[in-house]
């Protein structure tokens, strides 16, 4: 920004209209980035096609061949990643609620709890629930069996419980005592108070925090292929050793992955941050 | 606790709505109240003036045991508020109060934040309950305003919601606490037409303000604390005029 002294310009803070230049600086993922991925990655099939003999299908073609069998896969991430976000945010509700109750004894244990789930590592989580819980269990007589698929859900529903009960926390927190004070003397009960009165004002504060965790959340599915759920990581590989594990076909293959999440996740952090900048100006 | 001058259960209209005997409040080693007493009779208007700090407004939020108090006994009708068995909701029921920053609930619209009370605490029907509302809106000259949200209201607007709110629960005493202190001077007239038509129809007020001459225009009585208990006390013709306590009447020169 050109400085004018000697006009006596007011700062730039006090200009809007200017600051805008400073975003040009910034650039931001947009979808033509999207685009020129894609197109680099054709790019990289192609000439990794050229290197190869003309008897073997083109990584193009093997990724079409493909593709229904690794987008089934794709499915399956975004369905664990939905079932885990849908369990934690129940129990990281009730986690969060936990941590502002009166009950000293209470609140100290949910504290702990979510203290120990936020600073533990995904993968860590996952491995403790997918060797600790049995693959079935019996009650009343009745076998459960317990899938891969269902203990990984349950190891990344244990992180996203904690940092929704810290978003919870934070959010309830974040709203002046006023309004516990004028509810209170309206002979609201505490219950009422915090599900009729606090909570609803909350839902708008903690809605950015949220989709940003479950964006994190649909990409740390692939940490599932680790411990051999069948989703898209695990099929990726598979595709590849099916293809004879020719090199060339590494990268347009976890390419094709990578995409895969990129499309899913990033119109989720666009809409996040649409939501982030709406939310500040009211 | 000072011994009970009357049974609660025998209250009868003559008797003192509220009653404050020797109230003492502390937070931590600072005492804001060292010792009120005073009865407020059935349709009696209150105003209790002071210096900032004084304790006007802890005094008047350990009546609906908002702060509870360190000692003494405050009863409203015939509830106890300083028992620790206290029916707190029951207490605030009879007591409504308005604040000095309306607190009104920001995701509710006006005529929901005057509903919500009645329709979830006292359980009442809800289309009766919205009659009732639209008429408590009108009465504090917001018709046409039932729809919008507390931050598409005036500071005024806000505040006569709140009143408005306070009221739909029936309350028999209303606190206010310096309701007039956060609004531009072009809207406190409106909030205090409204307060004046409240005590005008008999509703036992208790107000915390800083505006003189409305003090004077409507109270029955005075109070005036400074430092934690009440120094001076009387009709407004009195008190204003014949003050005897030297900083009760600097205070008066101050502000008059």
């Amino acid at each position: 920004m050109s400085a004018e002294p000697k006009t006596g310009a007011p700062l730039a803070v006090l200009l809007p209209f200017k600051v805008e230049a400073t975003r040009l600086s910034a650039p931001r993922l947009a979808p033509v980035h999207a685009a020129l991925f894609g197109a680099g990655l054709a790019l990289l099939a192609g000439t990794a096609w050229a290197q190869s003999g003309a008897a073997q299908l083109s990584p193009l073609e093997v990724i079409v061949k493909w593709a229904p069998l690794l987008l089934s896969g794709f499915v399956f991430n975004i369905l664990i990643s939905m079932v885990a976000m849908s369990l934690g945010t129940a129990a990281g509700l009730g986690l969060g609620l936990a941590m502002l109750a009166q009950n000293p004894l209470l609140s100290r244990i949910a504290w702990a709890l979510t203290q120990f789930f936020r600073n533990a590592p995904w993968l860590v989580l996952l491995f403790f629930v997918m060797f600790l819980v049995p693959f079935q269990v019996t009650i009343f007589g009745v076998r459960i069996p317990l899938p891969d698929w269902a203990k990984a859900t349950v190891g990344f529903s244990l992180p996203v419980m904690a940092n929704v009960a810290e978003i919870v926390r934070g959010a309830v927190r974040s709203v002046p005592s006023t309004q516990w004070e004028a509810a209170d003397s309206l002979a609201f009960t505490p219950r009422q108070i915090m599900w009729r009165i606090i909570l609803p004002q909350c839902v708008k504060r903690m809605l950015p925090p949220w989709m940003n965790l479950y964006a994190l959340v649909a990409m740390a599915t692939v940490q599932a292929s680790i411990v051999g759920v069948s989703e898209m990581l695990t099929l990726t590989a598979q595709v590849h050793t099916a293809e004879g594990g020719r090199p060339e076909l590494f990268a347009p293959l976890y390419g094709f992955a990578l995409l895969c999440f990129f499309l899913y996740c990033y119109p989720i952090d666009r809409f996040t941050a649409r939501l982030e900048r709406r939310f500040q100006i009211r | 606790m000072a011994a009970p001058t009357l049974s609660p259960a025998a209250w009868t209209p003559d008797q003192p709505i509220v009653q404050l005997i020797d109230v003492h409040k502390s937070f931590g080693s600072f005492e804001v109240l060292k010792g009120v007493s005073f009865d407020v009779k059935k349709g009696e208007v209150i105003c209790i003036i002071g210096p900032s700090g004084s304790g006007k407004s802890t005094l008047i939020r350990c009546i609906n045991a908002l702060v509870p108090v360190s000692s003494g006994a405050i009863r409203v009708e015939n509830i106890e508020v300083a028992d620790p068995k206290l029916d707190k909701l029951a207490l605030r029921r009879k007591v409504g109060m308005v604040f000095q920053q309306y607190n009104l609930f920001p995701h509710k619209t006006a005529l929901q934040n005057v509903m919500m009370a009645p329709v979830h605490v006292l359980g009442q029907d809800k289309r009766e309950v919205e009659e009732r509302a639209r008429a408590l809106l009108q009465k504090v000259r917001l018709s046409g305003k039932e729809n919008s949200y507390p931050g598409e209201l005036s500071g005024g607007q806000q505040q006569r919601v709140a009143i408005a709110r306070s009221l739909a629960m029936r309350p028999d005493v209303m606190l206010f606490d310096e309701v007039t202190a956060a609004l531009d001077p072009e809207t406190v007239k409106e909030v205090l037409v409204t307060i004046r038509e409240l005590a005008e129809e008999g509703m036992t007020c208790l107000l915390v303000t800083h505006e003189m001459n409305f003090a004077r225009d409507i109270a029955d009585h005075i109070y005036f604390t400074d430092r934690g208990v009440i120094v001076e006390h009387g009709p407004p013709a009195t008190f204003f005029t014949a003050a005897s306590d030297p900083r009760t009447r600097e205070f008066l020169s101050q502000v008059l």
